[in-house]
């Protein structure tokens, strides 16, 4: 967009606010912006997000990066990659760090996806 | 293990590399420094300063002021990151020494686009890759160095780009204590999807805030990247309320969010005029905030010097109004990735400026009417008009991807150039996913919806504790790669006796010349090249040129790679440094025999600082031991000098020359010494012989007993004096 200034007209509804006026607008406005921001992000999750669960688990980043592959491409992302290693420890009987080193090598996602999602897959 | 460093030994890079898989930091959270309320440092009262250091290295001219080191009252950032982090943790180390409590590493080129961790320790371009041994290594180094200078030390890096969460989680681990955060920098400068940088920062920021780390945004890129940086202000103001906003929104307290503000223009532009109303809006508009004060980046050029003046004017902004951190820019960041002398001069440009500007809101004052409070209302109204727009576009996205960002007009001028992201763009679109109903994160400091079954009192109760909560529970991966990394890059540069000059890595050679040329540009400059590599430089680069009249001359700096034998430590003649005695012997040695001199600068020469501080018992000359000195003022025919001294019976005549034209300071040593000769008191008479361009070689050649050249002091003379008197030998060292 091009536009030469209208300051002048566009202050016209702020000219006359007192200096606290002025900031309370400011912040209301801004959190008016940050709300949906901040509603998008409390109920989506993304790669990285997940890497970032598996690694406060103890696995290393070289064992996070596959799990979260593998999971994104069972589209078991909207679970918590965390609770499908959960999930499947408990399927196998296993360890939950022993249950992240299987998936990490593709192995048991057969069997977890499945339990996941309820048999809709 | 490496308990405490050694002030007079070397870091030893190897054994920090030691046992790091076990390594814990020692804090967490962010240092604030500790305000000295007494104020009272050397003979001087200070208003506006923090306690001081246990070792430090003061400034230069602290010489003339009993060698006292202030500390400004703001936590001071230097930059450092050469691509090696095993060399950057020594120059952390120079870097402490002398006032930086802040050490902020810059990220190795294109990390931001790497999914995931990187590990090991490859070698950087224009930063460090960031990985945990990295950070395990830095932080481990900087934990020893902080209890040698006896003030805590901030460790601060980036989380950002599509690794933001794990890059969080690593720091948080690690003791991190400070990062840069905000999406919008994601979104604006590495074209990362806006939705993806925006749902990573929320779970980035939570972890943060569970480390009680420090943030700082990144508003101070658009100052940075837009065509006029002046321009851009009331934009500055919506990028940092939005990242701010967000992240308390998220949960991060507001007293742990740092604004990165930098003043946006410089000289030859009015700058004060722009840049102090821009301070002072913000400092209003955010009185919540911390204020992170960064200098001008976007104007700098090769000029060291004309770098320096323009970062002063930076922190002449932060004294007028407030910086919580004073963050420094190196004078050669215009050249090259900075140099390890420019982090220190950069971080004394600060302590020297704030040190010197001490209390200077006691004694001027902001003009509350007029130009600056009028600019200041039009800065907030132009603000909240842009997030007007931005709303009636239909919000952050839209706003975005409409191009309001980084327009070259001052708003609500537009001129249709702003950096336009698509919501369906960017790096990594497509990738977030919504948390369905049994969502579940077993771990804590998770941001967003998390379905933490009923029996769990808290969510890592199902893992029996994180990583957070047990850190031995991190899996701590070395290296990856058998050629890049740290050890192969050490071997190559094994302590062998050599000295070899360095300006940021072990052994890489660098040197500096200055050439002033008496020739036009173009000349200068292709003589310049042609002269480093006559002087046996390789890889010699113009560094700086500067026009000083277009065919009178040109100032031309260069560089290059040093390509001699290299010089051997143990084969050095090292200069003399003398043992003086102690002060209480010195004391009891005049109290019983009472020892008198006679002192002048001599020849036409007008100088007089140095022999009175050789001499004056304020300034620790030979007067308080008891010595007494007679004074002859200044060009003191040699005559009068000698005479002066045989009728006073002194034992010791002080001769100080400054002038050394057509060598006349040796000329003067020469004919004193005869004059004394042909007086028959030359072995009655110890002389002495002073000033700046003086050597001991150079004066006992001219017939002196000795000769102090820069750097000495009156407790230098004293001993000498006395010791020849006891007997004893004169040129016994250190």
């Amino acid at each position: 967009m091009n536009r030469t200034s209208d300051f002048e007209t566009r202050r016209q509804h702020l000219k006359d606010l007192t200096d606290e006026q002025l900031y309370e607008r400011f912040w209301s406005l801004t959190e008016e912006i940050v709300k949906p921001l901040v509603d998008l992000s409390y109920t989506h999750t993304s790669p990285g997000i997940e890497r970032s669960v598996l690694l406060r688990m103890g696995f290393s980043s070289l064992e996070a990066q596959p799990i979260v592959d593998y999971g994104t491409k069972w589209n078991l992302l909207g679970k918590g990659m965390g609770n499908v290693v959960l999930t499947y420890a408990k399927l196998k009987k296993i360890d939950y760090l022993k249950a992240g080193e299987e998936l990490a090598k593709g192995i048991g996602w057969d069997l977890v996806a499945p339990k996941m999602k309820g048999g809709d897959k | 293990m490496v308990e405490r460093l050694e002030e007079n030994k070397k870091l030893d890079v190897e054994e920090i590399l030691k046992d790091l898989d076990k390594y814990e930091p020692k804090w967490r959270g962010w240092h604030w420094r500790e305000p000295y309320k007494s104020g009272k440092v050397g003979e001087f009262q200070y208003h506006e300063v923090s306690l001081p250091l246990k070792k430090s290295q003061p400034l230069p001219a602290a010489r003339s002021f009993e060698g006292i080191d202030p500390q400004p009252k703001a936590v001071i950032t230097t930059e450092i990151a050469s691509g090696r982090f095993e060399d950057d943790i020594r120059r952390m180390r120079m870097a402490a020494w002398h006032g930086a409590d802040h050490l902020m590493v810059i990220r190795t080129a294109g990390q931001s686009h790497f999914d995931g961790l990187i590990e090991g320790t490859p070698e950087g371009i224009g930063g460090v890759p960031i990985t945990r041994k990295q950070v395990r290594a830095t932080r481990k180094a900087i934990d020893l160095i902080e209890e040698e200078v006896g003030r805590k030390i901030n460790f601060h890096s980036y989380v950002s780009g599509v690794a933001g969460p794990d890059i969080a989680v690593m720091f948080a681990e690690e003791g991190v204590n400070g990062a840069h955060q905000d999406p919008q920098y994601n979104v604006l400068y590495r074209n990362i999807n806006m939705f993806r940088s925006f749902v990573d920062a929320a779970v980035a920021k939570g972890i943060m805030t569970w480390a009680d780390m420090l943030q700082i945004d990144g508003a101070h890129n658009a100052n940075a990247t837009a065509m006029k940086g002046y321009n851009v202000m009331p934009e500055l103001m919506v990028q940092h309320a939005i990242n701010a906003k967000f992240s308390e929104m998220v949960g991060m307290k507001p007293e742990n969010i740092a604004l990165s503000t930098v003043p946006p223009t410089s000289a030859p532009a009015p700058c004060m005029r722009y840049d102090l109303p821009y301070a002072v809006a913000l400092r209003q508009l955010f009185d919540k905030y911390k204020m992170r004060a960064q200098m001008n980046t976007k104007y700098i050029e090769s000029c060291e010097r004309e770098a320096t003046v323009g970062h002063t004017l930076n922190l002449l902004i932060s004294e007028l109004t407030s910086a919580d951190i004073q963050s420094t820019i190196t004078p050669d960041e215009g050249r090259n990735v900075p140099w390890h002398y420019n982090n220190i001069h950069a971080i004394n440009t600060a302590k020297q400026a704030f040190i010197g500007m001490d209390g200077l809101m006691d004694m001027v004052e902001l003009r509350k009417d007029g130009y600056l409070p009028e600019t200041v209302r039009e800065l907030k109204e132009k603000s909240i008009l842009f997030l007007e727009e931005m709303i009636e576009a239909g919000g952050y996205f839209k706003a975005v991807d409409s191009g309001f960002f980084v327009d070259s007009g001052e708003y609500p001028e537009r001129n249709g150039d702003g950096i336009a992201r698509k919501m369906e763009g960017g790096d990594a679109v497509g990738t977030i996913v919504k948390r369905e109903e049994d969502y579940f994160a077993p771990v804590c400091a998770h941001f967003g919806y998390n379905n933490v079954p009923k029996e769990y009192k808290k969510a890592c109760d199902a893992i029996h504790e994180c990583t957070l909560c047990n850190h031995s529970k991190i899996k701590y991966i070395d290296e990856l790669d058998e050629n890049d990394n740290v050890f192969k890059r050490m071997e190559k540069v094994k302590e062998d006796g050599t000295v070899i000059p360095e300006v940021q890595w072990s052994k890489d050679g660098y040197i500096k010349v200055t050439l002033c040329l008496p020739e036009n540009e173009q000349i200068s400059e292709a003589a310049a090249l042609e002269m480093g590599k006559r002087m046996n430089l390789k890889d010699v680069e113009i560094l700086h040129k500067q026009v000083l009249q277009k065919s009178e001359g040109t100032l031309v700096e260069i560089k290059g790679v040093c390509d001699f034998t290299p010089v051997k430590r143990d084969e050095l003649v090292l200069p003399k440094r003398r043992k003086v005695l102690g002060q209480k012997q010195m004391k009891d040695y005049v109290k019983e025999h009472s020892v008198k001199v006679v002192g002048a600068t001599v020849g036409e020469d007008e100088h007089s600082v140095g022999l009175r501080e050789i001499i004056d018992i304020k300034h620790g000359g030979v007067e308080r031991f008891g010595i007494e000195a007679i004074y002859l003022g200044t060009s003191c025919p040699i005559e009068k000098l000698v005479d002066a001294a045989i009728e006073s019976k002194a034992q010791a005549i002080l001769c100080s020359t400054i002038i050394t034209h057509n060598d006349v300071h040796t000329k003067n040593m020469k004919k004193l010494h005869e004059l004394c000769v042909e007086k028959g008191v030359r072995d009655k008479l110890i002389l002495v012989s002073g000033g700046t361009q003086v050597t001991d070689e150079i004066a006992k050649a001219q017939g002196m007993d000795v000769g102090f050249g820069r750097g000495s002091n009156g407790t230098d003379v004293a001993s000498f004096i006395i010791k020849k008197l006891m007997g004893l030998d004169t040129d016994a060292e250190e």
